[in-house]
């Protein structure tokens, strides 16, 4: 069943002034139930404002958006319920927290959806336990945390909203490496144990490939490819030739290929490529 | 939040956005004394002249002075509408306790012609002046106040700052609106009450996000060891050229005719 399905969507940024700008320009695609969907192209070539028409934040030009299905637009008075349904938390989602303790900003999505408030501390204590936040840092003041779990403590508020797809705009920006990985494998665990669709706005190929099924690539406002991780990483040329890379991993193992190796095609992380070389040591007797 | 026409700088090359922006400042506050000082029609339709001259020069689309002129289409309404009913002399119309005379129909048209030049001469200087341009002029223009220990260049830059920050904190506001209504945040229904309410999770973060911009350009302008006006020299210089005073001699020559027109014609009103 296909979770949110887009026909023809634009959106056109200042129409009729010089600073006219199509953002987005006819895009079509369906993501099924339980999708994990990297979203990548370089900056300004329209993710962030294609995301934010998934729930509605951004009325279309032209064109539609189905969450289960039904048209987000058929009744405007009615969209903020498709807000709870499909969670977006932005950039820097930091930059959003007010309340006094960490748990009652966590608290603020559930509580606008008219919840119990036995219900509400159910899902804030559920979301808080996803992104890993301790139950000292839920009573803090938001603004006393560091700034990666500031970042976790923005994306439970959206968690706990219990959204069937939950976006992410690059989660990860400004985050030190090891920051970055334990989010990652959060948002990965999330996302096996609810079988949620997620959907993950990134410039870094390698966390794409580390967590996604599929790829979208957007180009100047259209989409240029979708399809399944693997298969995207292996139009290495394509993806070059809009400047895009394929993962590091994925070029070194690629070169190994040409160089006369016997890898397979699309390996994309470094832990499947060290055992893919390993295997083939051994077959040939050098290890 | 994005729309708001008024008083935005729009780019093209006229002659002038190619102005000096001192002579362009100087200029409009010739124009509003102006427009107060016409005291017969045909002055003033000097003066409409002149501003509809100066409104096609900008190659500014008229679209956005429309815009502008909306705004305030209802003082405009109301303030002809006052004068209309309040004139003097014989009635040429009277129902109930309202008469229109000569008199209030003359002062209703002089109002809103002077109020729709105010608004359209005010709004050509910024739409064809940058805001770096139009306080850097400032500047210039205020510099003889130092005589009287008044900081102009500290003024000025504090000036650019504000004008700076006005489509950052918009930006700014526009992003956590969305990140609160994607969060269920309900900012169009509800009592006054409510609604206020609901600008706390809005105004809240905006503020910590101010005052941490504040401080951040304070350590920059710190780090490019910025220490106030003294010795600061600029990259643009503004010098008059040929254009700047072939445009102020045509404002001399508007100015002698609205004179003119006041002493010489009768006055019709």
């Amino acid at each position: 069943m296909s979770s949110i399905k887009v026909e023809n969507l634009c959106c056109t940024y200042g129409a009729k002034t010089p600073f006219e700008r199509h953002a987005v320009k006819d895009v079509s695609f369906e993501i099924q139930k339980g999708d994990f969907v990297g979203l990548i192209g370089h900056t300004g070539s329209g993710k962030s404002t294609l995301v934010s028409m998934l729930n509605g934040l951004i009325k279309p030009s032209s064109g539609k958006v189905y969450v289960d299905s039904v048209d987000i637009w058929q009744k405007p008075k009615e969209i903020r319920k498709f807000r709870f349904k499909v969670g977006l938390v932005f950039q820097y989602p930091e930059y959003q927290l007010f309340e006094e303790t960490v748990e009652k900003d966590i608290a603020f999505g559930p509580s606008n959806m008219g919840l119990s408030e036995e219900e509400i501390n159910k899902r804030v204590l559920n979301a808080a336990k996803f992104v890993g936040l301790t139950d000292e840092m839920l009573k803090k003041s938001p603004f006393d945390l560091s700034g990666g779990e500031k970042r976790r403590a923005a994306i439970a508020g959206v968690i706990a909203m219990d959204p069937d797809v939950l976006i992410l705009d690059e989660p990860t920006a400004g985050l030190d490496p090891v920051g970055r990985n334990v989010l990652l494998s959060q948002i990965s665990q999330y996302q096996k144990a609810r079988n949620n669709t997620v959907i993950l706005v990134s410039h870094s190929m390698e966390d794409v490939a580390r967590v996604c099924n599929k790829v979208m690539v957007m180009n100047k406002g259209e989409m240029f490819m979708f399809d399944k991780t693997q298969e995207i990483f292996a139009r290495a040329d394509e993806l070059n030739s809009i400047g895009l890379r394929v993962p590091q991993i994925t070029r070194v193992t690629d070169r190994l290929r040409e160089m006369g190796l016997d890898l397979p095609k699309g390996i994309l992380t470094v832990d499947k490529a060290v055992l893919e070389i390993t295997e083939l040591l051994k077959k040939e007797g050098r290890l | 939040m994005r729309d708001i026409a008024f008083g935005q700088y729009y780019p093209a090359k006229s002659v002038l956005h190619r102005l000096d922006p001192r002579v362009k400042i100087l200029s409009l506050t010739a124009f509003l004394v102006l427009v107060f000082c016409t005291s017969n029609f045909y002055s003033l339709a000097l003066v409409a002249t002149t501003v509809l001259a100066i409104v096609l020069m900008s190659s500014v689309p008229l679209r956005l002075y429309f815009k502008s002129l909306k705004m305030i289409l209802f003082i405009v309404l109301i303030t002809s509408l006052l004068n209309l009913f309040y004139g003097t002399g014989d009635p040429i119309y009277q129902f109930w306790i309202f008469k229109v005379t000569l008199s209030g129909i003359y002062n209703a048209i002089f109002v809103t012609v002077r109020i729709i030049c105010l608004i359209l001469v005010s709004s050509a200087l910024t739409f064809t002046t940058s805001p770096t341009d139009l306080t850097d002029a400032l500047e210039r223009l205020m510099k003889p106040l130092t005589i009287f220990k008044i900081k102009v260049h500290e003024i000025a830059m504090m000036m650019t700052i504000a004008l700076r920050f006005v489509p950052l904190l918009l930006e700014e506001t526009d992003k956590i609106m969305s990140a609160q209504k994607a969060r269920g945040a309900d900012m169009e229904s509800g009592n006054l009450i409510a609604r206020v309410k609901a600008l706390i999770p809005v105004l809240i973060p905006l503020f910590v996000s101010a005052f941490r911009r504040a401080y951040e350009l304070a350590v920059a302008m710190e780090c490019r060891c910025y220490q106030g006006g003294q010795g600061r020299t600029r990259m643009k210089q503004l010098r008059l050229g040929a254009r700047d005073y072939v445009s102020m001699g045509v404002i001399l020559l508007v100015i002698c005719g609205v004179v003119l027109c006041n002493v010489l014609l009768p006055s019709v009103r």
